[in-house]
């Protein structure tokens, strides 16, 4: 008690308050300037055309049409190639290893170190497999199956995180009412766990959304509207890319383009989140 | 005030106070020199015991002699438990409860368990009654209502929360909560009922009312009670079983009447015990 407010010990704590406190508005700060200085040039040239019109002059006029097209389609091959086999594997890791087990600590191993692999890799990866291997070329379909690759470690851990943070007093009192370990998991387990599934959905999303390393070699820049899955489509990141470094006089559609990325994963997010509120309330009730 | 379709069996097996003579019919649960491991660690061994239909059974003993892992043995949770090996025999009505062959779902149907925390499913207080019953092919809306009504008027919950039947479990008093599980449990209409220190989490009056409830099943369903009250055991039980740790694991020392155990115990572990809690 006499240690507690001493002066010494006053400073610190005033110390550990300025820093926390500091450390918390530089980050917030920095959000906002990035986030004000991306919508203060971007908003101006946003319209109804610029989103459905094809780019012109590489970009530095007409829209975006044709990249949204094939951004959203990439995405839309991750996620529905990614989701199940992320929360099949969660569910294996988390219900059907145990922690010891050899199996079970090399997988986990093997998913943390691939969550750190840096994307260009697995750009060069989905390169060599996707593109050339199978035979798919640079297409929607490699760059998708690409990003799949790159998301899941990180899918599979968060929703497996979800799976063990279920309390384990589910399953027995699941158990000792005769219910089958199928019906514990579909209809008791994997509700319980749908919020680190979301964790992992949005950290996944966002990796994917940002993605040009790994679709540069993948899914190509062709700028044209893609007519199937097995077209080149240039993704959103990648135009930003190309207008801010490569063309000159590309600026203002490069601030667009990137309000219109920024917009993108909020939606994404928000309406992750509103599903997997709504699908709780229907099932689960908590307090 | 009875739940739907309940065993009725004709019960009160213990005379009231000696031990079951032979006119009394045959033990519903046979335990034959059953041992159960953690691992390399015994959590109990060699217990033999059998235990009639009908009446209350209370297993009493210090912290740590197995009383938990003792329950769980008998509708196969130890399942669950990476590790745990039980070796022995159980027999319950006519079946083999440890044989590989043995369906679990219906072993665990027979034998309902209540756990020491009120646990119900994060549903609404319908679902956790309902939900459990469409498992088991209870399909019909009306039936399930009518279950419903029937287990929660036997834990005396009815009319507590017929109002917002739809509203969450988890919003319940710990020991509304826990009637609830005790009505869950019934809705399955089991034959044995397994209570692990169902009243140990909850205040006086819910801990009362909970024990009335047990008093109330007496002679409907066969229940096997854990706890550390012993004034509890002395006034709900017909009959009694005494666990102690020796060398490390748990071992059965003595069973009888409860009256007996609690008044002439024969060996002089219990009589310490029972003095001991009484003191
Ligand atoms: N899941 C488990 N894994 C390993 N050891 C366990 C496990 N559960 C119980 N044990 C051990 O087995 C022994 C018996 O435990 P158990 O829970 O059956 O005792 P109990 O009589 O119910 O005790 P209490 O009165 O405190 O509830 C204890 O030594 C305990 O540490
Ligand atoms: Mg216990």
């Amino acid at each position: 008690m006499a240690e507690a407010s001493s002066p010494t010990h006053q400073a610190r704590e005033w110390l550990a308050s300025i820093l926390v406190w500091g450390t918390a508005a530089l980050v917030t700060a920095t959000f906002c300037w990035l986030l004000g200085d991306i919508v203060w040039h971007g908003l101006s040239h946003l319209s109804w055309t610029f989103l459905t019109t094809s780019p012109e002059s590489a970009g530095r006029r007409g829209g975006i049409g044709p990249i949204l097209v094939s951004t959203l389609l990439i995405l839309g091959v991750c996620l529905t190639v990614s989701l199940p086999i992320g929360v099949g594997t969660a569910i294996l890791l988390a219900e059907f290893t145990s922690d010891h087990s050899l199996f079970g600590r090399m997988t986990r191993r093997s998913l943390d170190v691939l969550a750190g692999v840096p994307s260009i890799v697995f750009g060069l990866f989905g390169n060599a497999f996707f593109c050339k291997t199978l035979g798919l070329g640079f297409s929607i379909l490699s760059g998708g199956l690409t990003l799949a690759c790159m998301v899941l470690p990180i899918l599979i851990r968060s929703t497996e995180e979800g799976f063990r943070a279920v309390p384990a007093n589910y399953r027995l009192s699941a158990a000792a009412l005769g219910l089958s370990r199928t019906t514990t998991l579909v209809h008791l387990l994997l509700p319980a766990a749908v919020p680190g599934l979301l964790v992992g959905l949005i950290l996944g999303i966002g990796r994917a959304i940002a993605e040009t390393a790994a679709l540069i070699f993948t899914s190509g820049y062709v700028d044209r509207m893609p007519e199937s899955l097995l077209d080149s489509g240039r993704a959103l990141s990648i135009h930003i890319f190309d207008l801010s470094m490569n063309v000159s006089g590309g600026d203002a559609n490069a601030y667009a383009s990137t309000l219109v990325l920024v917009i993108l994963l909020l939606a994404i997010n928000g309406t992750a989140a509103w599903l997997a509120e709504r699908g709780l309330h229907r099932r689960i009730v908590t307090v | 005030m009875r739940p739907a379709d309940v065993h009725t069996k004709p019960h009160p097996l213990y005379p009231t106070d000696e031990q079951p003579s032979a006119a009394v019919p045959a033990p519903l649960i046979h335990v034959n020199n059953l041992s159960l491991h953690y691992g390399d660690r015994p959590a109990f061994q060699d217990v033999t015991l059998s235990i009639g239909p009908g009446g209350i059974t209370a297993l009493v003993g210090p912290s740590g002699c197995g009383k938990t892992s003792f329950l769980t043995a008998l509708n196969r949770l130890t399942d669950l438990i990476p590790g745990c090996r039980v070796t022995g025999e159980i027999r319950i009505e006519n079946l083999d409860v440890l044989a590989p062959q043995t369906d679990v779902i219906r072993l665990r149907r027979l034998v309902g368990m209540i756990f020491q925390k009120p646990n119900p499913f994060p549903l609404s207080i319908q679902n956790n009654l309902s939900f459990p019953l469409r498992e088991h092919g209870l399909r019909d809306p009306v039936q399930i209502a009518h279950t419903t009504e029937t287990v929660l008027q036997g834990v005396g919950l009815w009319d507590e929360v017929k109002d917002r039947l739809d509203s969450p479990a988890l919003a319940l008093s710990g020991g509304q909560q826990q009637r609830l599980c005790i009505a869950r449990a019934l809705a399955l209409s089991p034959a044995v009922l397994l209570m692990d220190e169902p009243c140990s989490a909850l205040d006086p009056l819910s801990s009362g009312l909970v024990e009335d409830l047990i008093v109330n099943l007496r002679g409907r369903y066969m229940v096997v009670i854990v706890t550390h009250n012993l004034a509890q055991a002395r006034r709900i039980a017909d009959a009694a079983a005494f666990f102690w740790v020796q060398d490390g694991t748990g071992r059965l020392i003595e069973t009888g009447t409860a009256r007996q155990l609690f008044e002439a115990p024969r060996d002089a572990l219990t009589a310490a015990y029972i003095s001991g809690m009484r003191g």
